[in-house]
């Protein structure tokens, strides 16, 4: 076993776990945040992806110790319990981005890395390029581009909520 | 996936002694390949020597006419390096069409080189630009350092730090992806410095990464697509499986070789 120390959604966790803890394990079962998703477990999907130091990656793809003490942003830390929804979120529902919503945590965690490396304004070339790595197996994409377009200009002045 | 010990090592040596001393150690790099092929039992190293705490590993910086990359630094950053898209836009192109953003966030060069998959985009690049493979123990030239489907000249105690990169007056990639994987189906990498023309196929050999002699030598006359039209590689020795047959991906490389080398020019 061996002992970690992370922070999470602004909070500070710690777990001793088996070496092969996956980072998405990690979240799921130890922490209860069920939002991030495994779809594929090969690393094609990014049902799970999430944001580590701020940048988009495959939480199923990296050892819980390899990121020691790292500050992790999933899907759950966007928005406060019942408070608005992050303006990424609420335009995936305004333009119907989802449907059975599993590929969804993903694919806004990775829209919002886009949008901090891209900046507010998207085109559709952009965008399909950027998701390439995040498989939806119901919408067919479309909505989930215009989504992010909008979700991106939303995002101008928009200050995160935590880490 | 198969229990290990991890180790975290902060320096080259102690990360060459864990690997020595320990029975069925193996590096860990960013993990994008290392970590899917251990969930599928391919792969059930003992020990992983974890590469991430090493100092000195990462970055790119110009040394004379050479741009030097350190084994640990991502797709990522080889993408947006300012210094490597002034010198050498052809490679951070390159790194810019590996995998996906999260994959170049972890993806590093040294462990994509090491691991020498034969539709890896790298290996294209550095026999491409006559790299110079820099480990702990010697400095390889690309040319000595690809052996065929995921073999390479290093030994197993021996670590990747630097890879360095001659500055070339032309050069440019052209890669057909594998519309599902985003690996290369074929990727050709073509460069001229001086006298020195380069024409490197990667995805298309059944023996991995190779240079094609005679693209190379039409190219002498003049560095034009115009001079490689019509010619053509042999379907015998390429790759055939449910994603392309040897003589698809013998025309891709034809066609792909003109497009670079006209992007190039
Ligand atoms: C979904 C997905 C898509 C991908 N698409 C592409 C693509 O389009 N093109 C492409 O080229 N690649 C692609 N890759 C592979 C990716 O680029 C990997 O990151 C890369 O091949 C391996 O680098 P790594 O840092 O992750 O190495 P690791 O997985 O950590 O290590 C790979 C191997 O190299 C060894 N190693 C690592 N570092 C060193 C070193 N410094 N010295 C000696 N040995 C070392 C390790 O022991 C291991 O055997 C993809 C991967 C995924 C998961
Ligand atoms: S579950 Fe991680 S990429 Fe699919
Ligand atoms: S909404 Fe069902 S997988 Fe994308």
């Amino acid at each position: 076993m061996t002992a970690v120390a992370l922070t999470v959604n602004g909070k500070a966790v710690t777990g001793d776990v088996d070496p092969r803890t996956l980072l998405v394990q990690f979240l799921r079962e130890n922490l209860r945040l069920t939002g991030t998703h495994v779809g594929c477990d090969t690393s094609q999907c990014g049902a799970c992806v999430v944001h580590v130091n701020g940048k988009a990656i495959k939480s199923c793809t990296v050892f819980v110790w390899q990121i020691e003490g790292a500050n992790i942003t999933t899907i759950e830390g966007l928005a406060e319990p019942n408070g608005p929804l992050h303006p990424m979120q609420e335009a995936f529902r305004e333009h119907h981005g989802l449907q059975c919503g599993y590929c969804t945590p993903g694919m806004i965690m990775t829209a919002i890395d886009m949008v901090n490396r891209k900046g507010h304004e998207l085109d559709d070339p952009t965008i399909r390029h950027e998701l390439e790595g995040n498989l939806c197996r119901c919408t067919g994409y479309h909505n989930i581009v215009k989504a992010i377009a909008a979700g991106a200009k939303a995002m101008k002045g928009h200050v995160q909520v935590q880490s | 996936m198969y229990a290990f010990t991890q180790h975290r090592p902060a320096t080259v040596r102690q990360a060459a002694s864990l690997l020595t001393k320990q029975e069925e150690a193996k590096l860990l790099a960013g993990g994008h390949t290392l970590i899917p092929t251990m969930k599928l039992r391919l792969a059930g190293p003992k020990h992983l020597v974890d590469l991430s705490k090493v100092e000195g590993l990462s970055g790119i910086e110009m040394k004379g006419r050479s741009l030097v990359v350190g084994a640990m630094t991502t797709h990522v950053e080889v993408e947006t390096s300012p210094i490597m898209k002034e010198s050498i836009p052809a490679l951070a192109g390159l790194a810019g069409k590996i995998g996906d953003p999260a994959v170049r966030h972890r993806g590093t060069i040294g462990g994509s080189i090491a691991n020498n998959d034969p539709n890896a985009d790298y290996p294209a690049a550095v026999l491409g630009l006559g790299a110079t493979i820099i480990t702990n123990k010697r400095r390889i030239h690309a040319d000595e350092f690809f052996k065929g489907l995921f073999e390479t000249a290093l030994e197993d105690d021996e670590i990747i730090t630097k890879v360095q990169f001659p500055k070339v007056n032309k050069a440019a990639y052209v890669k057909f992806p594998n519309p599902a994987s985003r690996y290369a189906l074929v990727g050709v990498f073509v460069s001229k410095r001086s006298s020195e023309i380069r024409v490197v196929v990667t995805g298309a050999g059944a023996n991995g990464v190779f240079r094609v002699t005679t693209f190379e030598e039409a190219l002498k006359k003049r560095f034009g697509p115009k001079s490689i039209e019509g010619l053509t590689v042999p379907a015998d020795g390429m790759a055939s499986d449910i994603h392309g047959s040897a003589e698809y991906r013998a025309h891709l490389v034809g066609v792909l070789a003109r497009r670079a080398v006209a992007a190039a020019a």
